[in-house]
């Protein structure tokens, strides 16, 4: 057992599938949360094999894309200071701020360092103690604690010279307000496996009885997702509405316990702007008055902001599910992976990045580029 | 951004504050934080995201997850064979 190949196997997504066209009597939406998802979802081309009455909505959960561009311009403006190292994940470095991204700054001779983890940006600051280390914490619930343990590692070592730009953001309350808008028309939700693996997914049961939706914690290869469709298919075919657990074999109904400690006891909920969206009240964390010392935007004077949003983006309709990348007129055309207008053809989880990648798996479709 | 990987502890380093130990991505080894799963034992593989290990993956439960298919499929050939009775 090596918990990834076993859940490539084409025969199995065979049969699966084959269920799936079995149960399938009506029309059916379905978001999958994360853009880790969408990510195997596009690669795979599993929403070309499903019954054509079942649409795969593609969800906010890509971090990077919904980043607010003030977040952005933040950054960029900390980064070009003198003195500091600015440390972030690799993503974050392409994404278009209001004039410019963090790469270009990059270019312009600022100290930009792509970092695998928030201790290695911490590393970088025990070993310049002359700089001061600043690290983008972006991400959802299954990074903040990482970012929290890195804050705390500071705290306790007494590393002064680190600080974190913090942008973390929280998924439950974005469900919410995408179940209770007006016009949503999901019927049933794939939840994010790994955000799940840190929370569990208690939070997620009085949303699947308030909005009466189907809820199935789901992975991320293949027979994962086509598992977690085949669940949310059976329930909404049967008309019941409970939280299920298909990533059983790494989330535990309570989460971490020990990961959702070190969160509580470092940072706090707060109200997020979420890039494309607006704002969404208590959809993220800053971190608590202990540790304020760390937090870059109350060391960093940063001038007011005006930010300037490419007007050709639909970012906004992507994220939320009313739109399909391909149906953006600037698609593959003015915006490209290697000049984006928006976050979601940054990441690789952005929706608009991988509907570009894997556009063979939708040639019919695509077939202008 | 949530991307995280399964990978196999090979050592577990106690001393640490933070607990940490090497664990083994199909042969590339890296240094993580192993503190949220102060159980864990060699051999047993956790999931990984941004060197922190977020849980140990349950192998029984791996398992239960590939033969679900066995019970769906019983499951609908038995309601098939009730619809032509």
């Amino acid at each position: 057992m090596k918990f990834i190949d076993e859940y490539r196997d084409s025969g199995l997504a065979k049969k699966y599938l084959d269920q799936i066209w079995k149960l399938t009597a009506h029309e059916w939406n379905i978001m999958e949360i994360c853009g880790g998802q969408t990510h195997s979802i596009v690669k795979y081309g599993i929403e070309t094999l499903l019954p054509p009455s079942i649409t795969l909505i593609h969800g906010p959960g890509c971090p990077v894309c919904v980043t607010p561009i003030e977040m952005v311009d933040k950054a960029v403006s900390i980064a070009s200071l003198p003195n500091v190292i600015f440390t972030s994940f690799g993503d974050m470095l392409r994404v278009p701020g209001s004039e410019k991204d963090l790469l270009s700054v990059k270019a312009e001779g600022g100290d930009i360092r792509m970092v695998y983890s928030p201790l290695d940006a911490l590393e970088i600051a025990r070993k310049n103690p002359g700089k001061k280390v600043v690290f983008f914490a972006v991400g959802f619930e299954t990074t903040a604690p990482a970012t929290a343990m890195t804050v705390l590692q500071a705290y306790e070592n007494n590393i002064k010279n680190f600080s974190i730009l913090c942008s973390h953001v929280l998924v439950p309350p974005a469900v919410h307000s995408l179940f209770s808008s007006p016009d949503n028309r999901i019927q049933s939700l794939l939840a994010a496996g790994h955000v799940c693996t840190v929370m569990g997914y208690d939070e997620y049961v009085p949303i699947a009885e308030k909005y009466r939706i189907p809820i199935v914690v789901t992975g991320f290869e293949p027979v994962d997702i086509l598992q977690g469709i085949f669940m949310a298919v059976r329930q909404l075919e049967e008309g019941i509405y409970r939280v299920e657990n298909q990533y059983s074999r790494a989330v535990r109904p309570e989460g971490n316990t020990h990961a959702k400690d070190i969160i509580k006891r470092v940072f706090k909920t707060t109200t997020r702007k979420w890039r494309g969206i607006g704002e969404i009240p208590e959809s993220g964390f800053e971190l608590n008055s202990k540790f304020i010392d760390y937090d870059a935007e109350k060391i960093y004077t940063i001038a007011d902001i005006k930010t300037n949003e490419s007007p050709l983006c639909i970012a906004g309709q992507i994220l939320q599910g009313h739109k399909k990348p391909n149906e953006c007129e600037a698609f593959g055309k003015q915006c490209t992976p290697e000049h984006p207008l928006g976050a979601p053809m940054v990441s690789s989880e952005g929706a608009c990045a991988a509907y570009f990648h894997y556009r063979h798996n939708y040639l019919k479709n695509f077939d202008k580029i | 951004m949530c991307l995280a990987i399964p990978g196999k502890v090979l050592e577990i380093n106690n001393s640490k504050n933070p607990l940490m130990g090497k664990v083994s991505f199909g042969g590339i080894v890296k240094e993580i934080c192993l503190d949220w799963v102060p159980d864990v034992k060699v051999g047993q593989y956790v999931i990984v995201h941004v060197g922190f290990a977020l849980n140990i993956m349950d192998e029984e439960e791996a398992l239960e997850t590939i033969k679900l298919i066995e019970d769906i499929e019983r499951q609908s050939s038995l309601s098939d064979n009730v619809d032509q009775a």
